[in-house]
């Protein structure tokens, strides 16, 4: 999510593909190099409320997940 | 007399020549410079851009949250995000949460008690632009934000955040309407839900 655009698409690839997954890494320590929060949307296994898991590590990405959303980091308003 | 005339004439117009075409040039240049002036070079502005990236970050939330926020937020303009963490022992394991959050784009975070709609305090929370500029989110992505910063560390987003008493930007009685509306929004879904199954 970017001020003033909304959604952009940063990088999309296949995380099996060697290639494709150094530029999603690439990509991934970027944003957080800048700043940004990633989390994932992830449905709760108990109550299966949606929720959303916060990514601190590339590793920390859960397998089935589709898509890393990069927001700007809270501060106080 | 008139070839002498004529050859006068001819020289005068081959001396002129250069100041002619230096004048013709000139008057070119700032011809093309007006042009640019009239905003032919500038970038144009566009008034759908901040429509169009509303409409995109509509549908990110929606592929986010879950059917009942999504319709909560379409029809009421907010999103209740249950609290994670109980008081005491009494509130463990009840009916519902201890506490619970009401999002609203570009407004705090709003801490309220469902129980009762005591309203606890307001957290100010924002999403700065991380480029330097002045620019905010779409309404429905800073709406996301607090929603994904809230369901997945919501300690981390409340410490951010400032506290306030309600009433610092937000009016009490808005959100106690709100309160009643999002009731009577849950009573009508609940008649739909029983009126379907029963069908």
């Amino acid at each position: 999510m970017k001020p003033g655009h909304g959604e952009v698409l940063l990088a999309e690839g296949d995380r099996r593909v060697r290639e494709e997954e150094e530029r999603l890494v690439e990509e991934f320590r970027r944003q957080l190099d800048e700043g940004m929060w990633a989390a994932v949307p992830t449905t709760h296994p108990g109550s299966g409320r949606r929720e959303a898991q916060l990514i601190r590590a590339y590793g920390d990405i859960p397998e089935g997940a589709d898509r890393v959303i990069f927001f700007p980091r809270a501060s106080g308003g | 007399m008139l070839l002498a005339l004529l050859a006068l004439a001819l020289v005068a117009l081959t001396l002129a020549a250069p100041m002619v075409v230096r004048e013709l040039s000139r008057r070119r240049e700032l011809r093309r410079a007006a042009k640019g002036r009239d905003g032919l070079d500038l970038p144009l502005y566009d008034p759908g851009r901040e429509r169009r990236a509303e409409q995109r970050a509509r549908e990110l939330l929606r592929s986010c949250v879950n059917a009942e926020e999504w319709a909560m937020y379409r029809d009421l303009g907010f999103i209740r995000v249950a609290g994670k963490h109980a008081r005491r022992d009494a509130d463990r394991g009840g009916r519902g949460p201890a506490y619970a959050y009401l999002i609203y784009a570009h407004k705090p975070i709003v801490a309220y008690v469902p129980q009762s709609g005591q309203l606890l305090s307001e957290y100010c929370v924002e999403f700065p632009d991380m480029s330097g500029g002045r620019h905010r989110l779409p309404a429905s992505d800073d709406v996301l934000a607090k929603w994904m910063a809230l369901t997945s560390d919501e300690d981390r987003v409340i410490r951010r955040a400032n506290m306030h008493l309600v009433g610092r930007q937000l009016d009490p009685a808005r959100i106690r309407r709100d309160l009643w509306r999002l009731a009577e929004w849950e009573r009508r879904r609940q008649r739909r839900r029983q009126v379907a199954s029963s069908e």
